[in-house]
């Protein structure tokens, strides 16, 4: 299975993505923002970073890439998309996924091993983990508060949207400590937390990470 | 206005000018009179004002550093002094860059920029040499942890760090944070840049090639930091002064990324014949130590220089320093593919002029010539001073005042040590650096080094760790600097790595005080007789001087940077325990010491007698063994002891995974809790009997210190600890310090935030 990885100008965390995906048995293949054509990639992967320096919005200029209007579009269609940090960012802004990620609360960047409670095993990123099983994983941000109105966050809980809730503590003062969020087919799926960061036991603080990479694997080649 | 060209100023001899503004002395300036047989042209003026400041000419450091080029001959040692970095081959081909700078100054003015910027620097010095960045590092040193302005300093300082080295993707793995009133009013920021290339790939700063172009790239050139090393590095701060605040750059660290990653393809591409980047001293650095290390000439044209401001004059263009900029020499055949990498990354590229032959650096603005100079009389015939030197006056009697032996409280001492702003936890700090970007951080803060896999399919990684004890230093400089490389080696050697080299960051007061004079050329002999002792090769580093506010110098701080090479990253051996039942093994030879230690200074506030006995023999074998432990995979923890001492050390181990231990101590019970002797560390085994025979083997004293386990520390008939108690001790210091209130999280009206 070959997986993309975008590049924009200022992702960071494109070559781990890159090395998940070949740990989890896939072939990455590189795509660049300024393309359009997705090479013919069976699932995508946008990763951590500060895509044009967060500025603007982070992820607001990144979502208006000539990438990106093909993902939207073919996201639309099924083609699963994970969205990781930076990634999950852009996909808000480019209104795959509900919400927005402003400054934490206390105002600091902040890295750290996060618990996190998997709400949701039936997406296309997270049918590897068991529903309520509990993961560690980096968290590293600065703009990860997830934000929405009452109304909008009862109707994503309402719908079992929410993928991972921060559990431990919640590291940047997100609403309901949600750390991620589903479109509603379970194919787009944006997390704040870092799971390209918990791979192997020799960088990581677990291996939990793998399982979005495997889940994805699974889903095409049993579909 | 009109120009100031060079035939204006041959005609107009007794124009007054400003030298003594910019920052030089008359009989500098009536040298550059001589050498260009003419007064210089505002432009010229410029030029070697910032190239023969403290900061880049090195003028009162440089007979005292040529000590380090009589090191005997590293074979690890590719590129020596010189270069921007030194270049250390680690191993299959391998090859490793690193160094540390400072940016001191600009970070007491402007924190978040002074730092950023300080980051910025580094990370293009060690590009310059061809390496792909791989880490980061920062030592950093502020007034006392209370004191008003150490909250208005230290959290821009380490947000600066933070902002920077995040947005590059460049993991910050370790480094140093303490406090001291000499640092009140100049705090010390240094920051270390590490690079992996392969050997054949080492790229040097030099313009050859007569007709090749020279192609400036990376960020506009705009008013901020002019003079930034003239006036900034060189000068201290006077309260009544003027503020100073535009001589500090201002960073983008989106832009120093794309061009990390347009470097890195532009050499991939072989487009470059050399290169250097922009820092201090801007377009006057680049060009004129580019030309000067090679065949001497070269033609710029400012006018072709992109701008943020076009009001800039001739003289501010040369003296900018805008970050984010570097400066290529290229083959006229490659300029169209070199344009072309950069427009791919979005990066601005010029070409502003070519090396020509000659021995001229000349510089054209509207048509008419500004500069001409022989290039090496800016980038490396700068004066040279043997300043003045005295030992100081109070040393004996500081060295007299011994501290105090005998705890009363031992219990009460420890608490105190471990929850003092210099003993307590740094999450508060580390927690706002990335340490996992690029997958490859094996060990990173609150471990004794960080450690860095830079190849995944043989494993073979780096270690690095700084250290700076300024206290030491200030009680006897030239032992204090071997101390400090001596616990950066046993940083390293903790890891399981073998040290390879040495790059120091050498911070001090005013070289026109003979006593800090005499500090520093004490530091570096001692630095440069360690290194001797050791057989290690001092690579490169900085100098910073003028760290004093009014009349009062900084305590002497060599920061001391030692690199170590793992052969295999899985047998790296990590801090603290995680298994309850294994055996302490306390390695190395503990003897009543205080002087200057963190015990003396937190419980008594005393500073005084003499620093721990150095041993680099003692030192040596226990990296050894060290080693043989790591590789054998015998140890399943190591820990160093220094600032602190076991106190200090046992504390982390046991807090790192909350798992405590039942140990016993033989002798002077304060010695044993809380000396600063050197060689030491504690580690954690399932087999103490193969690990004692090991430490025989390499004649090193080993004691079993007792058993891990349990939820608290417990040192027999003497003290003790709950964990809990210990880590709301050790924990909550900086936060109480430095946090402020978070902010409230409103709630967000509907429709503001897009659904889908």
């Amino acid at each position: 299975m070959r997986i993309g990885v975008i590049t924009f100008p200022g992702s960071l965390d494109d070559v781990d993505a890159a090395r998940a995906v070949r740990l989890a048995g896939a072939e990455p293949v590189a795509l660049w923002h300024a393309d359009d054509d997705l090479a013919g990639v069976e699932a995508v992967v946008l990763p951590g970073g500060f895509s044009y320096g967060d500025y603007l919005r982070a992820g607001a200029i990144a979502a208006r890439a000539p990438m990106m209007r093909t993902v939207v579009d073919r996201a639309r269609q099924g083609l699963p998309v994970l969205g990781i940090c930076n990634g999950f960012q852009v996909l808000c802004e480019a209104g795959l996924l509900p919400g927005a990620l402003t400054r934490n609360s206390h105002l600091h960047f902040r890295n750290r091993d996060q618990g996190l409670l998997v709400e949701r095993a039936d997406t296309a990123w997270t049918s590897s983990y068991e529903q309520g099983q509990t993961i560690v994983v980096p968290v590293k941000n600065g703009e990860g508060r997830y934000v929405g109105s009452d109304a909008d966050l009862d109707a994503l809980e309402g719908e079992g949207r929410v993928v991972v809730r921060y559990v431990g503590g919640n590291p940047n003062g997100s609403s309901r400590d949600i750390a991620g969020v589903t479109s509603a087919d379970g194919r787009v799926v944006g997390l704040m937390p870092h799971p390209e960061h918990a791979v192997e036991d020799l960088t990581g603080p677990s291996v939990d990470g793998l399982g979005f990479f495997t889940s994805v694997l699974q889903g095409v080649l049993s579909a | 206005m009109t120009v100031d060209t060079v035939s204006h100023a041959a005609q107009t001899p007794d124009e007054p000018q400003p030298w003594a503004e910019l920052g030089l002395r008359e009989d500098e300036y009536a040298r550059i009179r001589e050498i260009l047989g003419r007064r210089p042209t505002t432009a010229e003026l410029a030029m070697y004002s910032v190239m023969w400041s403290e900061h880049c000419s090195y003028k009162s450091s440089k007979v005292h550093l040529r000590t380090f080029g009589d090191l005997p001959r590293s074979e690890a040692l590719l590129v020596g002094m010189g270069e921007n970095a030194g270049v250390v081959d680690v191993g299959d081909g391998y090859a490793v860059t690193f160094k540390v700078e400072s940016h001191n100054h600009p970070s007491y003015i402007e924190p978040y920029q002074g730092a950023a910027t300080g980051v910025g620097g580094i990370v293009r010095d060690i590009l310059t040499m061809g390496a792909r960045p791989v880490a980061v590092m920062d030592s950093l040193r502020f007034g006392r942890a209370d004191a008003p302005d150490t909250a208005r300093v230290l959290p821009g300082v380490v947000a600066g760090v933070g902002g920077y080295g995040n947005c590059l993707g460049l993991p910050n793995i370790g480094g140093e944070l303490l406090f001291d009133d000499c640092y009140a009013g100049n705090p010390l920021v240094n920051a270390l840049c590490v690079g992996v290339m392969r050997h054949e790939d080492v790229r040097l700063a030099k313009a050859e090639g007569v007709g090749n172009k020279v192609v400036l790239f990376g960020a506009r050139t705009g008013g901020d930091g002019i003079g930034g090393v003239s006036v900034l590095a060189s000068e201290t701060f006077d309260a009544a002064g003027p503020a100073k605040r535009p001589a500090v750059q201002v960073g983008d660290p989106f832009t120093e990324k794309l061009l990390i990653e347009a470097c890195l393809e532009i050499f991939a591409a072989d487009l470059v014949t050399g290169i250097q980047d922009l820092g201090g001293a801007g377009l006057s650095c680049a060009t004129s130590e580019l030309a000067a290390a090679g065949s001497g000439g070269m033609h710029v044209d400012l006018d072709t220089v992109p701008l943020r401001d076009s009001t800039l004059t001739a003289a501010e263009i040369l003296m900018s320093e805008s970050q984010e900029r570097m400066c290529a020499i290229v083959e006229p055949a490659k300029v169209e593919q070199f344009l072309a990498v950069c427009a791919k990354w979005d990066v601005l590229a010029t070409v502003i002029g070519e090396v020509t032959d000659g021995t001229r650096l000349t510089v054209d603005w509207h048509g008419e010539q500004i500069v001409d100079v022989p290039p090496r009389t800016v980038a490396l015939d700068g004066p040279v001073y043997h300043r003045p030197m005295a030992r100081p006056a109070d040393l004996d009697a500081l060295q007299a005042a011994v501290p105090p032996v005998e705890s009363t409280d031992l219990r009460a001492d420890w608490l105190a040590v471990v929850g003092s702003p210099d003993g307590a936890d740094k999450s508060w700090v580390t927690e706002q650096y990335d340490r996992y970007v690029q997958g490859n951080t094996v060990l990173a803060q609150p471990e004794d080094a960080g450690v860095v896999r830079i190849d995944e399919d043989t494993h073979r990684g780096i270690a690095l760790a700084l250290d700076g004890n300024a206290r030491f230093a200030r009680l006897d400089p030239y032992t204090g600097a071997q101390l400090n490389l001596s616990e950066a080696y046993r940083n390293v050697a903790v890891s399981g790595a073998v040290p390879l080299a040495v790059t120091n960051c050498l911070n001090f007061g005013s070289p026109e005080e003979p006593e800090v004079m005499w500090q520093f050329a004490e530091a570096v002999r001692g630095l440069a007789d360690g290194c001797r002792a050791l057989g290690l090769p001092v690579t490169g580093g900085n100098v910073s001087l003028y760290n004093q506010t009014g009349d009062v110098p900084i305590n002497p701080t060599p920061v001391i940077g030692v690199l170590g090479v793992h052969d295999d990253v899985r047998t790296r051996v990590s801090g603290g325990w995680k298994t309850a039942g294994e055996t302490l093994v306390l390695l190395g030879e503990t003897r009543p010491e205080f002087g200057g230690s963190a015990w003396a200074s937190v419980v008594h506030g005393h500073l005084g007698g003499l620093p721990p006995q150095l041993d680099l023999d003692a030192e040596r074998a226990l990296g050894e063994l060290l080693a043989d432990l790591a590789a054998d995979e015998l140890v399943s923890s190591a820990h160093d002891l220094s600032d602190g001492g076991l106190a200090q050390a046992l504390s982390e181990s046991a807090l790192r995974y909350g798992v405590g231990a039942t140990v016993s101590v033989r002798g002077d019970a304060t010695a044993a809790l809380f000396s600063e002797s050197v060689a030491r560390a504690v580690v954690t085994t399932s087999d103490p009997a193969t690990v004692l025979a090991a430490a025989r083997g390499r004649g090193v004293p080993a004691t079993e210190l007792g058993t891990t386990g349990g939820d608290a520390l417990v040192v027999e008939g003497l003290v003790e600890l709950p964990l809990a108690e210990l880590r709301t001790t050790w924990s909550t210091t900086l936060p109480a310090l430095f946090d402020t209130p978070e902010a409230t999280v409103g709630a967000v009206p509907t429709g503001a935030v897009p659904t889908s």
